[in-house]
């Protein structure tokens, strides 16, 4: 302490660390996220309170801080770290990479999918674990069999990977064709699957 | 209301993500908080304080974010003193630091007797001090004018060091 100044007080950063972790698990935020670890990489999880709107793969995705940015703009600025609040998530997730589960039961937001898109990837998540089907097919199903380019576009910006399966959508001669998370994990997907490449 | 969101006033539509928002103020916040309520005290505090602004969010876009969560915070730390109906625990729980060899007063020592002030002199020393806000700032948030506010603060200073020597 001087004539004019005296030094801040002592606080253990930790605890404010832990009073910030309990306000994020507990206040009422519009869009709850998580990061998650998968033998596929690491995934950004958010949902809101409709369901699971955005599955991002952090490192195709800019990282976490772009990924939250982009959340912030397109669903909400009331944004919080809340992993409890994806714990469903988590756990269907890791019941899917160890082979236990075939079917997501998540309650899914479309928010981030316009119309077309959101039919083409209602038409995605029909198709069942460990089968393949194509772009024209998909492009059928969801109501318009020549709009097999904005299908691919739709299936490219598919915001819930994984969960909505646009990885067993290949192109008409069989080949992967694209991934938002790298073709390397289309493959992955498609073997835990047992899909014979 | 009003004092508190003056440093807030909208300017543009607001997209930062509140998480981002909360890490960059969350250490500041505590410690004003701690110096304020103790540290018993300031985890309630530090709830309402973001909560507060979690519901003004995105609507407020604060021009001078540090200040206008520092202003929320040193209100609610008084709402909680005066919830409570008696006077502020002194600061005495806070986590161990160690002593500064010689007799020179450590400012850990004059943190515990900054509640003993008067309240203008003390909300001064707190903002200035713990919260580290220049003296217009501090003026802002307690709706006096600069000098009244720098006044304050070292009037309560010169209290505490001539507590402490006496």
């Amino acid at each position: 302490m001087t004539d004019h100044t005296l030094l801040p007080p002592a606080f253990d950063p930790a605890d404010a660390a832990a009073a910030a972790a309990r306000f994020a698990a507990t206040a009422p935020a519009d869009v709850a996220y998580a990061v998650v670890d998968s033998p596929v990489g690491t995934l950004v999880a958010a949902r809101t309170e409709r369901g699971l709107a955005r599955l991002a793969y952090e490192d195709y995705n800019g990282g976490v801080d772009a990924v939250v940015d982009e959340l912030a703009r397109k669903l909400s600025p009331r944004i919080l770290l809340a992993p409890a609040r994806l714990d469903d998530v988590r756990r269907e997730l890791d019941e899917y990479f160890e082979g236990r589960r075939r079917d997501f039961d998540l309650a899914l937001d479309w928010t981030l999918t316009p119309p077309f898109g959101r039919r083409v990837l209602q038409a995605t998540a029909a198709i069942p674990f460990g089968v393949v089907s194509t772009y024209g097919t998909v492009a059928a199903r969801a109501g318009n069999p020549r709009a097999a380019r904005a299908t691919g576009r739709a299936l490219g910006a598919n915001p819930i990977p994984i969960v909505v399966p646009c990885h067993r959508v290949l192109d008409s001669k069989g080949a992967l064709h694209g991934y938002a998370g790298g073709l390397h994990r289309k493959e992955a997907l498609l073997r835990l699957e047992g899909v014979a490449l | 209301m009003s004092r508190t969101l003056r440093a807030g006033r909208r300017i543009a539509v607001n997209r930062e993500p509140f998480q981002r928002f909360l890490d960059a103020h969350r250490d500041d916040v505590w410690r004003l908080l701690v110096a304020s309520v103790g540290r018993e005290a300031a985890d309630d505090c530090f709830q309402e304080t973001f909560l507060a602004a979690l519901r003004a969010w995105p609507d407020t876009r604060p021009e001078n974010p540090r200040a206008w969560i520092l202003t929320i915070a040193h209100r609610k730390a008084i709402d909680h003193v005066r919830a409570r109906g008696r006077r502020p625990v002194p600061y005495g729980d806070l986590p161990e630091v160690p002593a500064a060899p010689g007799p020179a007063p450590r400012d850990d020592d004059v943190w515990s007797r900054v509640h003993a002030l008067p309240p203008k002199q003390r909300a001064a020393v707190l903002l200035r001090f713990a919260g580290d806000l220049t003296h217009r700032e501090v003026a802002n948030a307690l709706g006096t004018s600069e000098d009244a506010a720098r006044r304050s603060a070292h009037e309560g200073l010169k209290k505490l060091r001539l507590e402490l020597t006496r």
